[in-house]
């Protein structure tokens, strides 16, 4: 495809564009039938149309997958329930908040809360007759779920570095202003949910002036990454700003575009792909500059073909340098050269940091983001009772981690207490390979898993853990994301393992990712179960405990030790 | 009917043949009549082809393109064979294997078969059904049938292909032909499938026409043994085809559904009648109450002039589960307790029924044991075990072999221990699929369907009382009957009791159910039941039942009929503008034109 073809994009009538852009076009601004879905007393469900709109209203129609086949013996419908994911930028909350949303998942959904790897929260099994009631107990609290999925500016992320506090204070509110600006607008969502009458819609009223009707082609994700950390994983934003500090002030940002991860098996034309760096802009420019490269991909994005519709396609299929000039010609004005930065890693710092303006910093473990009592670890009553006494900050961290920030020196101790009184372990309690990794949801929730996730990764870790204790290597880290199916939640193909599940215990294997999220990683074992994934692993990981050099990591020493081919470009993914 | 039916098949027949005919029709009942058709089909398939249109109707037969799809590929293969099936003009049809009706299979000739496999080895998530149904001991046989299959999969999965080769095993393992080589296609299938296509059409295509007409004998006409009658002496021992609960996880109640196979049996009804079943008592109550009788339960009674062992009389004749006020009055004078004796009284009856109806025999032997008894005189204080009664839950026209039934299950403790009702707990806990149980019908002239197709039929069935109402749904989808139907349902909670729910989903969206209003009670925080949801209708209600709508009610007699019977009075008073005399009136004329029915217990 070239920078001339535009038979795929916006240019093109309705009728030649996927059937998804006509239900967003004839929607009138997201609210289809949504309404009449809600009220409809003989299922659990929504119709069909309304449930790809509801997305944009941060809500997933799914079902419980555990039941699916016994309820239909019982001549019962799928055991329908939805997914409210709240937008969150930057992942920050406050106590009042922390209290009102336990209270929600307890009286309206499931009894968990669920930290997502874009850092915000999630409720899972709500039932359709208390969505409302959600929704509305998420607006007094102060938050909505607007536009926290659909074809549309996802949650904006930032790297949690608290103890950083000036920069990190600066780039969070960076964040919080550019998911404000970039939200959808539509009064849709204030009627549905929170009752608001009708306004008399002016037919020349501007409703959506960034998207117009049919938003964007595909989800679009916007994030702030500050070095040394690269905890969001900045390579596989749509749109990545890496901070640049000139001494402890913020001078600006490096803009990194056409990074994502979602590909699908067997689709050789699909692939993850790292972001590249395209220049630099002054801190004042960034909402501009975000939100030309939005307008970049709402105008030549594919509308055809939602396999081939993210930025990164836009971008790869028509060049770096046209899009630069697009950009550009946009903005008005050329960007700046991209300034020198370097990355450390793309985990978490745990336990207690003090920030540079005195006040401290708590990061929990959280495994796989899941908040919720289990015997013997009351993680979500614990929370509970912080959030009653804490007085400072809450930040959700890309790593489906909790920081409890901003404590005072006079609370540290209060705190302490309130953490060991309730057993919430102490990060140091589990290995550095657990730590490290991350596991997306899937089953019994995600309606695309093929294999299982969250519930599965823990008992492969314990495995690998014993490997790893075996090697001489139990206190390193090795970077282990593992994926219910190939859209790569967890961002799994930049992990230095990988896993993408294929059907039930069976997972594909990917191995070399980069530390820091510099370097993808490459496919190593097709379809396979746990036993042969340990089989391989085990050896390789011994051999790295003899063999890697000073500092080497895993990922670098899979490429050294021959097992596959580095790859810094998603078009060599597939090779 | 049999007589005006015969103008309808603008009769061949000599006027003699007619007379005869119609005179053997007019005094056979319903059940001897459809034997008789059953009979005359075996021997001229003709005539049973005339009630089952989509025979009639063959000239060269279609081609049925089955799929089962889970992300859409072997949908679009089935999309396509659709296509250039009539490119070439074959007939042809494309279906989902979840929107298949599983019955209609014994009348299909040529069924071509699409289908990827999924899970490990798994059918398709929609697919599951009638993948079970066709592996099933359900599944017709299909001898006459041709077919193929083409198999989409995945080679890097352990069991490549599996549902596909499930499949083509099966079909030839019921007697189908095959009529091309299963082909298996790997991720890259396009070309392959495409070119399989060709050949399968092609292999089709000769066959079409051949496979005109002999649908009939599919059919499978009863034998012509004489139409034998089933009753309580000798009733039909039906096999147990399926038995699973209704109720979805998380319930406090157990419904299930059960289906029993009336195969070749000549047994037949309609829908409102009610199959009659005998239970056996549960041998661990028996156990029990031996015990507490300090009887043996190997010695030996005599139950109407036959001899056999106490245990075996009490599990197979006698009533231990239902305490009847005759029970006591006969048992209380073997346990020498003034105070039973008492309670027996005539002139303490109320208390009597209420402490009976809180027990079952063995409480009231716990509660009064005898000083010594006999066992002969312990068994003739009991009742004979009394035949339990269901509501069927399905249509003759629309499942001849089968008879499916909605069984709540009564269980619970009393101050004694676990009891479980006679047949409720047999049925969910003692009979599986392959045993048999002796049934037979009971016609219930007084719950039927309006002789008029077109009549508008307004159904009341919480609870297991919505069992007839699936069969007179079946039925009028059977008879393409025009007239409107609306059904109010009632149960505890929305996820896990909405008994039948993908039913009546189906019968919704293809407008054979016109409109449903369902009340759960344990949802909200105040309790809404059926007549709630009639009172919110009252105006479109009323309307329905001036447009001549027939009004039925099916369930609790105790509650739920006077409540609902009190809603309409109310409704036809408020919405008529009429008296509270008149209203009375005006329901009970709808009672005495029989367009008020109602089957409760
Ligand atoms: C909750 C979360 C995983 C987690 O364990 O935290 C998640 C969960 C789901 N993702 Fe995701 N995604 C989540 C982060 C990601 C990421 C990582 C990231 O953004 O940093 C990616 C890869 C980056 C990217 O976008 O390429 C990601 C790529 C996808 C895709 C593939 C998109 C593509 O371009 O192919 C899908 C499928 C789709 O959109 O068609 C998807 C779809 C889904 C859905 C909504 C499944 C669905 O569409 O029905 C999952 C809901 C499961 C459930 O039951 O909760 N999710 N998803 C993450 C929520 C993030 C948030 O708060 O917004
Ligand atoms: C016309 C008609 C249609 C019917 N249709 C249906 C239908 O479609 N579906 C359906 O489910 N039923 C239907 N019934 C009811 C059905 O016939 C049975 O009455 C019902 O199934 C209970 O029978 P059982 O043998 O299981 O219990 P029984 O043995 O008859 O009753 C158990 C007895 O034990 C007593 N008891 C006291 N304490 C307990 C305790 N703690 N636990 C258990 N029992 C206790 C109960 O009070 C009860 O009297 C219908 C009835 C009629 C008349
Ligand atoms: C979760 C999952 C499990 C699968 N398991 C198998 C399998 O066990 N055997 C096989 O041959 N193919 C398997 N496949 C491959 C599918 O059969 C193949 O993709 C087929 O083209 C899907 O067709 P459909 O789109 O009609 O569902 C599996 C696919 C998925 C997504
Ligand atoms: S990676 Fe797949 S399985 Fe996991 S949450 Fe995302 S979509 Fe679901």
């Amino acid at each position: 495809m070239t920078d001339k073809d535009r038979s795929h994009d916006l240019s093109q009538p309705l009728e030649r564009l996927h059937p998804d852009e006509r239900l967003k076009f004839e929607s009138d601004y997201l609210r289809g039938t949504i309404v009449d879905s809600l009220a409809d007393p003989i299922t659990g469900a929504i119709s069909e149309r309304d449930n790809q709109l509801t997305k944009f209203h941060g809500i997933y129609q799914q079902d419980d997958r555990d039941l699916r086949s016994e309820r239909r013996r019982q001549k019962l419908e799928p055991a329908y329930q939805f997914m409210v994911r709240v937008r969150l930028p930057g992942g920050l909350c406050r106590p009042d908040q922390w209290l009102a949303l336990d209270r929600l998942a307890r009286d309206c959904a499931n009894g968990t809360l669920r930290i997502t790897t874009r850092q915000t929260f999630q409720f899972h099994g709500v039932l359709k007759r208390d969505l409302k009631k959600l929704m509305q107990g998420i607006s007094t609290a102060g938050l909505d779920t607007r536009a926290a999925c659909g074809d549309d500016t996802r949650g904006v992320v930032c790297t949690v570095n608290p103890w950083q506090s000036r920069i990190h204070a600066e780039v969070e509110s960076l964040a919080k202003a550019l998911s404000d600006h970039m939200a959808w607008r539509s009064p849709a969502y204030d009627e549905i949910w929170l009752d608001q009458e009708p306004g008399t819609s002016d037919e020349n009223e501007i409703v959506e002036p960034i998207y117009g009707r049919t938003y964007l082609p595909r989800k679009f994700k916007y994030g702030f990454a500050v070095p040394p950390i690269n905890d969001i994983d900045v390579y596989t934003q749509d749109v990545g700003f890496i901070a640049i500090a000139d001494g402890d002030e913020l001078a600006g940002f490096n803009v990194c575009t056409g990074g994502g991860m979602g590909r699908t098996d067997n689709e050789p034309q699909t692939y993850p792909q790292l972001g590249r760096v395209v220049g630099f802009c002054r801190t004042d420019q960034v909402i501009d500059v975000a939100e030309k490269i939005a307008t970049v991909q709402r105008d030549y994005g594919d509308r055809v073909d939602r396999k081939h519709a993210r930025m990164k396609y836009t971008i790869d299929d028509r060049g770096l340098d046209w899009f630069k000039r697009e950009l550009e010609q946009r903005l008005g004005r050329s960007l700046e050269p991209a300034r020198d930065y370097r990355f450390e890693h793309n985990g978490d710092r745990y336990g207690w940091f003090e920030g540079d303006d005195g006040n401290w910093h708590y990061t929990l473990f959280i495994e796989n983001g899941r908040i919720q009592d289990r015997d013997n670890h009351p993680l979500m009553s614990g929370l509970r009772a912080i959030a009653g006494e804490h007085e400072g900050d809450y930040l959700l961290t890309t790593n489906q981690n909790l920081t409890i920030a901003n404590v005072t020196p006079e609370m540290r101790e209060r705190i302490e207490k309130l953490l060991h009184e309730y057993a919430l372990r102490d990060p140091a309690h589990y290995s550095a390979l657990r730590r490290s990794s991350i596991a997306c949801v899937a089953f019994p929730t995600c309606g695309l898993a093929m294999a299982e996730s969250e519930r599965y990764l823990p008992d492969l870790i314990t495995k690998l853990e014993t490997v790893m204790e075996e090697a001489g290597i139990g206190d390193d880290a090795i970077i282990v994301r593992m994926s219910g199916c190939n859209n790569g939640c967890s961002r799994p193909y930049v992990a230095e393992i990988g896993f993408s599940g294929r059907g039930p215990g069976k997972y594909n294997v990917y191995l070399g990712g980069g530390y820091h999220g510099q370097r993808l990683n490459k496919l190593y074992l097709e379809n396979v179960d746990e036993a042969t994934i340990l089989e391989h692993l085990e050896p390789m990981i011994r051999r790295y405990a003899k063999e890697r050099q000073a500092g080497e990591p895993f990922g670098d020493f899979v490429i050294r030790g021959g097992y596959v081919a580095g790859v810094h470009d998603g078009r060599e993914f597939n090779d | 009917m049999q007589a005006n039916s015969l103008q309808e098949w603008n009769s061949p027949l000599t006027a003699e043949q007619t007379e005869l005919l119609e005179r053997l029709a007019a005094d056979l009942s319903p059940e001897q009549a459809r034997w008789a058709a059953g009979y005359l089909a075996g021997v001229h398939g003709a005539l049973a082809a005339s009630d089952r249109p989509q025979a009639a109707t063959a000239t060269a037969a279609p081609v049925t393109i089955l799929y089962g799809s889970e992300t859409g590929n072997a949908e679009g293969l089935a999309e396509l064979a659709c296509q250039r099936a009539e490119a070439r003009g074959l007939s042809a049809r494309v279906i989902d294997m979840a929107d298949y009706k599983p019955r209609e299979l014994r009348n299909e000739r040529l069924i071509l078969i699409i289908t990827a496999t999924h899970g490990e080895g798994d059918p398709p998530d929609p697919a599951e059904d009638f993948y079970r149904f066709v592996h099933g001991r359900k599944a017709p046989k299909l001898e006459g049938a041709k077919f193929a299959v083409l198999a989409l999969g995945d080679s890097s999965y352990e069991h490549y292909c599996q549902t596909g080769r499930d499949f083509d095993a099966r079909l030839e393992g019921l007697g189908a032909q095959r009529l091309i080589e299963r082909v298996d296609c790997d991720v890259n299938f396009e070309d392959t499938a495409g070119e399989w296509i060709d050949r399968a059409l092609d292999a089709f295509a000769e066959h079409a026409d051949a496979a005109r007409g002999d649908n009939v004998v599919a059919f499978g006409a009863p034998s012509n043994r004489p139409a034998p009658t089933y009753d309580r002496k000798n009733p039909l021992a039906a096999e147990v085809l399926d038995n699973t609960p209704l109720t979805g996880r998380g319930s406090d109640k157990e419904t299930r559904h059960i289906e029993l196979s009336i195969a070749e049996s000549g047994l037949a009804f309609e829908p409102g009648d009610v199959l009659c079943l005998i239970p056996k008592n549960r041998p661990e109550t028996v156990l029990d109450l031996t015990a507490a009788l300090g009887l043996d339960a190997s010695e030996t009674v005599v139950i109407r002039n036959r001899e056999l062992a106490l245990g075996q009389a009490l599990r197979d004749e006698c009533e231990i589960t239902l305490v009847a006020p005759p029970f006591v009055q006969a048992y209380a004078p073997l346990t020498g307790s003034g105070e039973l004796a008492a309670l027996a009284g005539e002139d303490r009856r109320k208390e009597l029924m209420a402490y009976a109806r809180s027990r079952q025999v063995l409480d009231v032997v716990l509660d009064y044991p005898p000083q010594s008894i006999d066992a002969q005189a312990f068994v003739d204080a009991l009742r004979p075990l009394q035949p339990r009664e269901y509501s069927i839950a399905s249509s003759y026209n629309a499942n001849p072999d089968e008879v499916h039934l909605t069984v709540a299950v009564v269980r619970g403790e009393t101050e004694h221990g676990y009891r479980e009702g006679a047949a409720s707990g047999f049925l969910a806990g003692r009979v599986q699929p392959g045993d048999t149980v002796p049934v037979y019908v009971r016609r219930n002239k007084n719950f039927k369907l309006p002789a008029d197709p077109d009549a508008p039929v307004i159904m009341v069935g919480p609870g297991t009382g919505v069992a007839p109402f699936r069969a007179f749904l079946e039925e009028r989808e059977e008879a393409a009957a025009g007239g409107r139907n609306w059904l109010f349902f009632g149960e505890r909670r929305f996820r896990t009791d909405f008994l039948y729910q993908i039913e009546w989903q189906r019968w919704l969206k293809d407008g054979v159910l016109t409109r449903m209003d369902v009340a759960f009670s344990r949802d909200g925080k105040h309790k809404v039941y059926v007549q709630d949801r009639m009172r919110e209708r009252s105006r479109e209600l009323y309307e329905w039942l001036e447009q001549g709508a027939y009004f039925y009610v099916c369930g609790d007699a105790e509650r739920m009929a006077p409540d609902v019977h009190q809603t309409l009075i109310d409704i036809v008073r408020e919405e008529g503008g009429h008296s509270d005399e008149q209203a009375a009136e005006y329901v009970k004329q709808l009672q005495r034109d029989k367009r008020y029915q109602r089957d409760v217990y």
